[in-house]
């Protein structure tokens, strides 16, 4: 188990490092001049030359690569260039909120989407089956921000039981920011929904037409006892990894979500600083993006070795 | 199984899981738990009738919106802003006093010139790099794997945001976008039915003959692998109109005043309390695009599967 983590913690470094480096090679073929940025077009030449010198923007791409590196390492992410404020508090307040709205639409859309392809998997073929499959299938391919802003319409306008911008006041207890954040966390849950019963529905399927639970009904077990400990463990493997990627696919609906409900999260933040050429925020947030997304592929991967001892030992 | 985030990133192998899976054994089980499979198929049918039905209705409406409108989609109205729908503004009017029935239908337009542009973008730099890696193996091929394996775990709207908004927005910026976030993924899909039809037959006889290795390519191979072609079009169109859809609402691509249904819910949303109708209208019309096409998708798969 232990080499089997090291192993893949082993791929997860170099992959970051490979983010950082394509992040900031692309804030450095962006137009754009850090000194005219801060100091607005009527600044002389000589000026800016000063301030890039202070800065250390005149220095060779590699210098700057490597001194940008070992600063963030130490956990000096610099200032925001528009905002002038230090980079690394609030863009790790932004990556609180936005877990939590992840969090959110997880905990709600993981066991109803399981228990659904289950019992799609188990009626192959049959009308339940079919419009599970359907309208999944539909739900999946809908953007976050058309199913977003129908439930905003239908919920937060016209029911009115959710706010129609989901910033809970800074006081408030846990309920109500549960409460202010189902409306956002909706659109999200809506294309998980999808992909998620999937899986699990072609992997009950197949488990089903298996010959151990061919044994085992024949040797009379009841099939609700053949279904829960025999079928469900081996069917759900696949989509426990891919309940793993989704929370990396999560934070791209994030962007769109948190849009959408003006939520100040880790997704809104990459759009602004990425819009605003913000370029230190702009990599912060980026390399924390792919830092969560490969840890979250690992804990799935960790969670199939830990459930499949055949994953476990064949390295 | 290599497990796709949903959206715009592709289901891998799991469609032959998902539809028409074999009927198989005969082993009790599977009896007990298989009922009638005529009337699921039934529903199946009329799902892709309609979906092909929406579907070719919006192409109408983008070809011909100019005739149908009933009035011009960017002719401001200031005496009625963001009136409520009635018999003179079937959907009501937005904060510029324009005709919200009238925008719904030219705002298919873009939409559907930047995902099918995007689309056959992917499949043709797609198949071009499935067929070489394919069929000539070793180091392209890697290096072609590797990046599907890096491309298929990115969020797409994350890289696509971060380079339209450093690089530029407009059109074009997103149609290229989406085709290279997309061709690694019809690459793949190219290559593993190379992969097949390569060992078959006619290629060595090909060979054989004295064929060049790129008449072989193109000319052999590429005509026995077109139905998987076909069905990853389908379905890469599907996820190419989510994609269009979400960064022209990420205001990434084309600007106001188009009538584009993401860019019009971005610019209308600031109106939601007092004319919902506003956002309503091109959500529910790009949703009901979105549904068609993949429903009709759903059937060219089936129609090709058997």
């Amino acid at each position: 188990m232990a080499r089997f983590l090291l192993r893949r913690l082993g791929l997860v470094l170099p992959a970051l490092w490979l983010v950082s480096v394509l992040i900031f090679a692309l804030a450095e073929i962006v137009p754009g001049d850090v000194a005219r940025t801060i100091l607005g077009p009527y600044a002389t030449p000589d000026q800016a030359a000063a301030l890039r010198h202070q800065l250390g923007a005149d220095r060779p791409v590699p210098v700057r690569y490597a001194a940008w590196l070992g600063s963030f390492v130490i956990g000096r992410w610099g200032d925001s260039m528009v905002l002038h404020r230090p980079v690394r508090p609030f863009v790790l307040a932004r990556l609180g909120n936005s877990l939590t709205l992840a969090a959110i639409a997880l905990v709600c859309v993981v066991p109803i989407s399981l228990g659904l392809g289950v019992v799609a998997g188990l009626n192959e073929d049959r009308p339940v089956d079919t419009a599970i499959s359907l309208i999944g299938l539909s739900l999946t391919a809908i953007p976050e921000f058309v199913s977003g802003v129908i439930v905003l319409v239908v919920f937060g306008v016209q029911l009115g039981w959710f706010p129609i911008i989901a910033q809970p006041p800074p006081g408030a207890g846990p309920v109500e920011r549960i409460h202010d954040l189902l409306l956002p966390s909706i659109p999200l849950m809506l294309v998980l929904f999808g992909y998620i019963a999937r899986m699990a529905r072609a992997g009950m399927v197949e488990v089903m037409a298996s010959d151990y639970i061919r044994t085992a009904v024949l040797k009379g077990l009841p099939l609700r006892y053949v279904i829960v400990r025999h079928a469900l463990r081996n069917a759900l493997l696949p989509t426990i990894t891919v309940i793993g990627s989704q929370v990396g696919w999560l934070v791209g609906g994030l962007v769109v979500v948190e849009t959408l409900f003006t939520y100040p999260g880790l997704g809104k933040l990459i759009y602004d600083s990425a819009v605003g050429h913000d370029v230190p925020v702009l990599e912060a947030t980026a390399l924390l993006v792919a830092a969560i997304f490969m840890l979250s592929n690992l804990t799935a991967d960790l969670l199939v070795a830990m459930l499949n001892p055949r994953v476990r030992y064949s390295d | 199984m290599a497990a796709g985030p949903a959206g715009p990133v592709p289901p891998g192998g799991d469609d032959a899981a998902m539809g028409g899976a074999p009927a198989g054994g005969v082993d009790a089980a599977a009896r007990r738990v298989r009922g009638r499979p005529v009337l699921g198929r039934l529903i199946r049918n009329a799902a892709v009738l309609a979906g092909g039905a929406v579907v070719v209705f919006w192409i109408f409406a983008a070809l011909e919106w100019r005739v149908i409108t009933p009035y011009d989609p960017f002719a401001v109205g200031p005496a009625h802003p963001l009136a409520s729908p009635s018999r003179v503004h079937w959907l009501g009017t937005d904060d510029l006093g324009r005709d919200v029935l009238s925008r719904v239908l030219a705002g298919a337009a873009p939409g559907l010139t930047i995902a099918p542009a995007a689309t056959l973008l992917s499949l043709l730099g797609g198949t071009t790099i499935g067929l070489v890696a394919g069929f000539h193996r070793g180091l392209v091929d890697d290096v072609l794997m590797r990046l599907v394996d890096a491309v298929m775990s990115l969020p797409v709207i994350i890289p696509a945001t971060v380079v339209l908004a450093l690089v530029g927005r407009s059109t074009t910026n997103v149609i290229l976008a989406i085709a290279v976030l997309f061709s690694p993924l019809v690459a793949r899909t190219v290559r593993s039915a190379v992969l097949v039809e390569r060992e078959r037959e006619y290629v060595d006889a090909a060979r054989l003959r004295g064929d060049r290795s790129l008449y072989i390519m193109f000319f052999e191979i590429l005509p026995n692998v077109t139905s998987p072609l076909i069905v990853e079009g389908t379905v890469r169109l599907g996820y190419a109109v989510f994609t269009a859809g979400t960064l022209s609402f990420l205001q990434l691509g084309i600007q106001p005043p188009s009538p584009d249904w993401g860019l019009t819910v971005a610019v209308e949303r600031a109106f939601v309390q007092i004319a919902p109708w506003t956002v309503l209208a091109p959500a529910l019309a790009l949703a009901s695009l979105i549904i068609g096409v993949n429903l009709a998708a759903d059937g060219v798969r089936r129609a090709l599967a058997e």
